[in-house]
């Protein structure tokens, strides 16, 4: 079993906007619960030992039936028509986890899936929640729904064995009807909930089905709402729309840091039906259309003050020197561990030894559908429809941005055009309310991809520099490990060197930074694992066998061969201009192997003719998660990854000069399209004896230390700065 | 400025009252709450966009209104009949084909204009008729697969 608390420990220091504790005070009271649901039953999960303490300062007090908890994780409410409809402060921003919880409550419940319906980051639905990021729905989660599904359902058996009159343990619930042995008495879940008006609190220690017994969990389904989005249907946060609503516009900076000199906005002011809003460094617009918004804020003369800021050429000189204020809880802060042993004992016995630098760019989230927020007030209350990975979070932001309570403030999360980490802050939610407060209207705001590209947030650069040693038999006796800026996620290694030294730097970004699917695990891996390919080179041993040589945990181990067994590691070897490379890693109690071939080919028309191009042709990724919630939700996760890991590994990067993003387009920063595409194989390693844990995350990490080692296969050319061929592949 | 004042739309003729160099995109959007059609970037470089003009496949986001004008324009809410699925949402849907779906439109609609035009699409012509297509979530796998089940068929 995996320790909650140790995880929650471990992703607490990557999560660079989130260092502050919630400040929410929230007491539940009986009667809200009956107005808010109407008749039926409503089941109260209180939230678990791990959530009470993520939540730090406040108590978090067991239930009971006596009195309603503070703490709430998850709540169920069945209602007169034996709907199901489950309540979770998680939000769905692709990772398909309305499907994947969806079923878990369906499987506990023993109701077909048709009759769940979740009700997902809601704030005034919904219990309260940190927010959807660190693989964190699966683990903690679906847990919670399954505890007050299962308890659900055998209070509803005793209800329905009463009405029946018969024993509980004569009656099951099969597809949402109870029957009893010889199917002589049933009734429906409507038939149970009718005229009811129950509030029941659910106690923490109830058993939920384990993996071996699942059946609507386990399974392969499809998007449970797949219908709306073929359709156009679905209403995005970009897509909502209120009665009277105007269009907004913000006048940006001419640079990052820069303060407001003088502004002058008459000839905005004289457009007809048009609205300046001033406030502080804040110049926004508000007309009937969008056009004339984008108009007016375009006729605003700005004079800005900006002070001189570095560029790409000094980022990684910039980042190696020391943070001047800590951003979270100090060096290393879980991420980093102890040191063991000692590096100089261990370079003493080693027959070779290595010392390397590695450096990841920033890159961008880029989500197809940019920041976008509908803000409304009705009086003293405002209303933000928004797309953001922390409901809770961006109701903070408002509240403190207005002087308002919590309670006056509803934001609602409609499924959200992707996020991968990149919508954890709240910014387009303030400007639009702030609009909107102004105007006295319903005001929309969708940032431009322009202005998604400059004002969110990016991935971390950082430089990694690594010394090691190794003994002519592959066994590795030193391992010294230093990453600047980038973060700690995936630093820790699986390998068993006796010494060792990890650390996690701060540093002073030039650029503002957060969180990004996977976090630092993906330049902790790409520079271990291109180490690790070095360091079988230098003792001239399969780098496959390399790495069976140097650990002994099973589970690596496992993906390991599943993946090389799959690629036909080994079997053969690659043709002319092509390469094999292979990578392992651990991150967030999921295991991952990744072998991928390359081809060095002739430079395509948009890269830099004077170099070769790197195509990659084949990728094999074995994944381990514990066991499977849905095995084509899983295959799909890792596919995406995968893909999406190519942008990051071979072109993606963010360029900068003077507080200015010069690549701020897609027609400027390249993402991977169909044409990157290569065969992607995916190999699921089922564990059900194991805990399932997320999986949007991890698959990510391996892809880039794999291609650059079969870059390195083929070439005989070792890259060590991610990304690896932004403008080809120089021979 | 000229005023564009109908629009066939998913076969019906739409009264609307708009300058004739406002994005199609826009008005489908803003005007007349079509919103199946997605911005996306703004420059014709992401799809989400994408529409039928004539059973052309066109980003509206760069298409002044007054050049769609007396033509007939698809959107994604027009794309099913009476509810009805085509053959290629439902393989979209079956082949779990995608993952926040915000691309999902786009892709559908370059995909129709495809196969209208060439029903047994190879591989190669699947991918360079999509290139211009992003799915930041990395879908394109299936996206192909669902196109391939359907030109199979």
């Amino acid at each position: 079993m995996i320790d909650e608390q140790e995880l929650i420990d471990e992703i607490e220091p990557e999560r660079y906007e989130l260092f502050e504790a919630p400040h929410y005070k929230f007491a539940f009271d009986r009667r809200d619960f009956i107005k808010a649901f109407g008749l039926g039953i409503v089941f109260v999960v209180p939230v678990t030992r791990a959530i009470a303490q993520q939540r730090q300062g406040e108590s978090g007090r067991g239930g009971s039936n006596e009195r309603l908890p503070n703490d709430i994780g998850a709540w169920i409410h069945i209602d007169e028509d034996g709907g199901v409809t489950a309540f979770t402060g998680k939000v769905e921003v692709g990772q398909n986890t309305r499907t994947t919880l969806t079923q878990s409550v369906a499987d506990e419940l023993h109701v077909p899936i048709t009759s769940v319906r979740l009700v997902m980051g809601d704030t005034d639905l919904v219990p309260f929640d940190m927010g959807t990021f660190g693989s964190r729905s699966t683990p903690t989660m679906a847990p919670q729904l399954r505890k007050a599904a299962a308890a659900a359902r055998e209070m509803l058996i005793a209800i329905a064995a009463e009405q029946l009159k018969v024993a509980p343990a004569d009656l099951r619930i099969i597809d949402a009807r109870f029957v009893n042995h010889d199917k002589s008495k049933t009734l429906t879940l409507a038939e149970v909930a009718k005229g009811r008006r129950l509030v029941k609190v659910i106690p923490d220690d109830i058993a939920i089905t384990q993996p071996k017994d699942w059946t609507i969990a386990g399974a392969s389904i499809t998007k449970v709402d797949a219908a709306k989005f073929v359709t156009g249907k679905h209403q995005y946060p970009t897509d909502i729309k209120r009665e009277g609503m105007l269009y907004g516009k913000v006048v940006r900076p001419a640079a990052y840091n820069a303060t407001l000199l003088s502004s002058d906005t008459k000839a905005a002011e004289a457009m007809p039906n048009v609205k300046v809003v001033t406030d502080g460094n804040f110049i926004g617009v508000v007309a009937p259309d969008q056009q004339t918004a984008t108009k007016a804020a375009n006729v605003i003369a700005v004079d800005w003050k900006s002070p001189a800021q570095p560029s790409n050429a000094e980022l990684f000189e910039l980042l190696r020197k020391p943070a001047t204020s800590a951003r979270g809880s100090g060096e290393g802060g879980g991420g980093g561990s102890q040191p063991q042993g000692s590096i100089a004992d261990g370079l003493a016995a080693a027959d070779k030894k290595l010392e390397q630098t590695y450096t990841v760019a920033y890159i961008a989230h880029a989500p197809l559908e940019p920041r976008a927020a509908v803000a409304e007030w009705n009086g003293d209350r405002l209303t933000v429809w928004t797309g953001t990975q922390r409901p809770f979070g961006v109701r903070g932001d408002l509240a403190e941005a207005f002087h308002i309570p919590e309670d006056k403030i509803r934001v609602i999360v409609p499924d959200t055009g992707s996020g991968y980490g990149g919508k954890h802050t709240g910014e387009c939610a303030v400007e639009a309310a702030r609009l909107a407060k102004a105007a006295g209207k319903p005001v929309k705001l969708v940032w431009t991809r322009e202005e998604e590209f400059t004002w969110a947030y990016f991935r971390p650069a950082g430089a990694i520099d690594i010394k090691s040693g190794v003994k002519n038999d592959g066994t590795i006796t030193a391992w010294e490990f230093h990453n600047y800026n980038s973060g700690p996620a995936g630093i820790q290694i699986k390998y068993d060197i006796p010494n060792n030294d990890i650390r996690f730097h701060q540093s002073n970004s030039p650029l503002r930074q957060g969180s990004y699917r996977g976090l630092a695990a993906t330049a902790n891996h790409f520079a271990r694992e291109v180490h690790i390919d070095e360091l079988a080179r230098e003792v001239k041993i399969d780098p496959l066998e390399f790495r069976l040589k140097n650990t002994k945990d099973q589970r690596l181990r496992d993906v390991l061969q599943a993946a090389a067994k799959q690629f036909g590691w080994g079997k053969a070897n690659p043709s002319v201009n092509h390469g094999f490379g292979i990578s392992c890693g651990f991150e967030k109690a999921s295991y991952i192997a990744t072998c991928a071939e390359i081809a060095i080919e002739t430079a395509s028309a948009k890269e830099d003719p004077k170099n070769k191009r790197v195509r990659i042709v084949r990728v094999v990724e074995a994944f381990d998660c514990g066991a499977v919630v849905n095995p084509l939700q899983l295959r799909n996760q890792i596919e995406g990854a995968i893909t999406q890991a190519i942008g990051g590994a071979l072109f993606e990067s963010i360029q900068f000069e003077n507080g200015r993003v010069l690549n701020p387009k897609f027609s400027s920063y390249r993402v991977p399209r169909f044409a990157d595409l290569p065969l992607i194989e995916v190999v699921l390693v089922d564990r059900k004896d194991i805990p399932s844990a997320g999986a949007g995350e991890t698959p990510i990490v391996g892809l880039a230390p794999a291609v650059a080692n079969a870059i390195f296969n083929a070439s005989g050319t070792r890259l060590r700065s991610l990304p690896l061929a932004p403008k080809g592949f120089a021979i | 400025m000229a005023k564009i004042t109908s629009l066939n739309v998913n076969g019906k003729k739409l009264s609307v009252d708009v300058d004739s160099t406002v994005s199609l995109l826009s008005v489908l959007r803003n005007d007349l709450d079509l919103t199946g059609s997605k911005y996306g970037c703004g420059e014709g470089q992401c799809g989400a966009c994408t529409v039928l003009i004539d059973g052309v496949a066109t980003r509206s986001c760069i298409t002044q209104v007054g050049r769609a004008a007396g033509k007939q324009i698809t959107t994604i809410d027009g794309l099913d009949k009476d509810g009805k699925l085509t053959p290629l949402q439902e393989a979209f849907i079956k082949a779990d084909a995608m993952q926040c779906a915000y691309c999902t439109s786009g892709m559908l609609m370059s995909a129709s204009a495809l196969l209208n035009k060439n029903p047994k699409p190879n591989r190669d012509e699947i991918v360079t008729a999509m290139n211009g297509n992003i799915c930041r979530c990395g879908t394109y796998q299936r996206i192909i697969e669902a196109i391939e089940s359907v030109s199979a068929a």
